[in-house]
């Protein structure tokens, strides 16, 4: 039977496979892959972060009617709401991350595993400390 | 028939039994001029030791047998038959229908692949891409007088990877491999590593080439999900996150080092293998 002749061009041959398409909201029909997408999302919000650390620095540098205007900018209601949303994907980001660190790093201590729960507990652990050293910093 | 075998697909009547359950099953006849799939329902037995596959059974010996699928081992080993059951792949096998109790349980064929027919998909895409990855061992000194033997730290390095039983439940849990066909794939790149680790293999730089780009490991964003999808616990997800890491490492040695050490570092055997005596 020639594809022509076939039902719906089939034969035995060249069956007319179904291709299903990808839908665009493809990452809202399961939890694990809205969780991946915001993951992704949440680097913006890092970068935004570096860049509202950065701006901080320039203000420090040119002086204290800079720094001034900085911390004004920074009082406005839009900047503490932005940033509040930014805290928390920077959190979701650094908490999925630690966990997905066991995965990609193998650690080797005199030729034995480290077990996965001590490599993201370390990962916690330096968090922790870093932000320990910053709270430090600011109380002081 | 029944005269001869004992019929298992049949309901029996036992204390097994435990009502009836239904079952929405994909179909999709290409020949009888169906542009797109439609549902079926069938109501079956619901026995507290029938998985997903032995419905499929019941169906094709008793209710229907024009329904289309694969299957072969019935014991999780052959991995023909993939499938998603409620939207998630799953060997059929190895998923009860009392875990889907009260129903409708949804069989639909893995995502991600072209359908055939009813269940039965199109697996060429993937065919293709496995021997690219040259998952062999790879060894141009000549083969050592009788075994080539390993410690059991060296055949613990790679074992892992080595439980792929090529079921692509992977390659339909991946949302990379729907958007970009191109995608070499979590097993194909999973079985890489798996030969990248055998202290056996010298293959690393020959596989880089082909892993080391945007269709190989840096096409995959760690979506964790062939993992989760894995029956054998490969960890698909994890092999090509670690070899992200050497892959970079081993650029970052042909940049920093002088040639004269890089010639060394790069053709030497694969950094960092478990149980290597230096």
């Amino acid at each position: 039977m020639t594809v022509k002749d076939a039902p719906g061009g089939y034969t035995d041959f060249h069956p007319r496979w179904y291709r299903r398409p990808m839908p665009v909201f493809w990452w809202v029909r399961r939890r694990s892959y809205l969780a991946f997408v915001a993951r992704e999302l949440s680097s913006v919000f890092v970068a935004w972060f570096v860049a509202f650390l950065l701006l901080l620095i320039r203000a420090v540098g040119q002086g204290e009617a800079a720094y001034q205007r900085y911390l004004d900018w920074a009082a406005n209601p839009f900047i503490i709401a932005v940033n509040v949303v930014a805290l928390g994907f920077v959190v979701f980001h650094a908490i999925t991350w630690f966990n997905l660190a066991p995965q990609a790093m193998v650690v080797r201590m005199r030729g034995q595993r480290v077990p996965p729960s001590m490599i993201a507990g370390g990962n916690y652990l330096a968090w922790l400390v870093a932000s320990a050293i910053v709270i430090w910093i600011v109380l002081a | 028939m029944a005269d001869t075998y004992p019929d298992v697909t049949a309901d029996t009547g036992t204390d097994l039994d435990t009502g009836t359950i239904t079952m929405r099953v994909t179909r999709y006849r290409p020949e009888d001029g169906e542009l797109e799939p439609t549902t079926q329902d069938y109501q079956i037995p619901l026995r507290k030791d029938w998985a997903v596959l032995d419905g499929l059974n019941h169906i094709k010996d008793h209710i229907d047998a024009t329904l289309s699928y694969r299957w072969s081992c019935r014991m999780g080993i052959c991995g023909s038959c993939g499938m998603l059951v409620n939207g998630e792949p799953k060997l059929t096998c190895e998923a009860f229908l009392t875990d889907y109790a009260p129903g409708p349980v949804r069989v639909e064929p893995l995502a991600n692949f072209p359908v055939i027919r009813d269940l039965v998909v199109e697996i060429g895409s993937f065919m293709r891409k496995l021997p690219q990855v040259k998952p062999w061992i790879i060894d141009e000194a000549p083969p050592p007088a009788g075994e080539h033997r390993q410690t059991p730290a060296q055949v613990a390095e790679y074992q892992q990877y080595s439980m792929c039983i090529n079921c692509m439940l992977c390659y339909s849990a991946c949302p990379i491999v729907g958007l970009d066909e191109h995608f070499l794939g979590p097993a194909a790149i999973a079985l890489a590593q798996r030969y990248n680790l055998d202290s056996r293999d010298q293959g690393v730089l020959d596989r880089l080439e082909v892993l080391s780009t945007d269709e190989g490991i840096w096409g995959c964003t760690f979506v964790g999900e062939c993992t989760t999808a894995c029956p054998k616990h490969v960890d698909p997800a994890g092999a090509i996150q670690r070899y992200k890491l050497s892959a970079a490492t081993e650029s970052l040695k042909a940049f920093v080092l002088p040639k004269s050490r890089r010639a060394r570092a790069t053709n030497g055997p694969a950094p960092a293998k478990e149980g290597d005596t230096p």
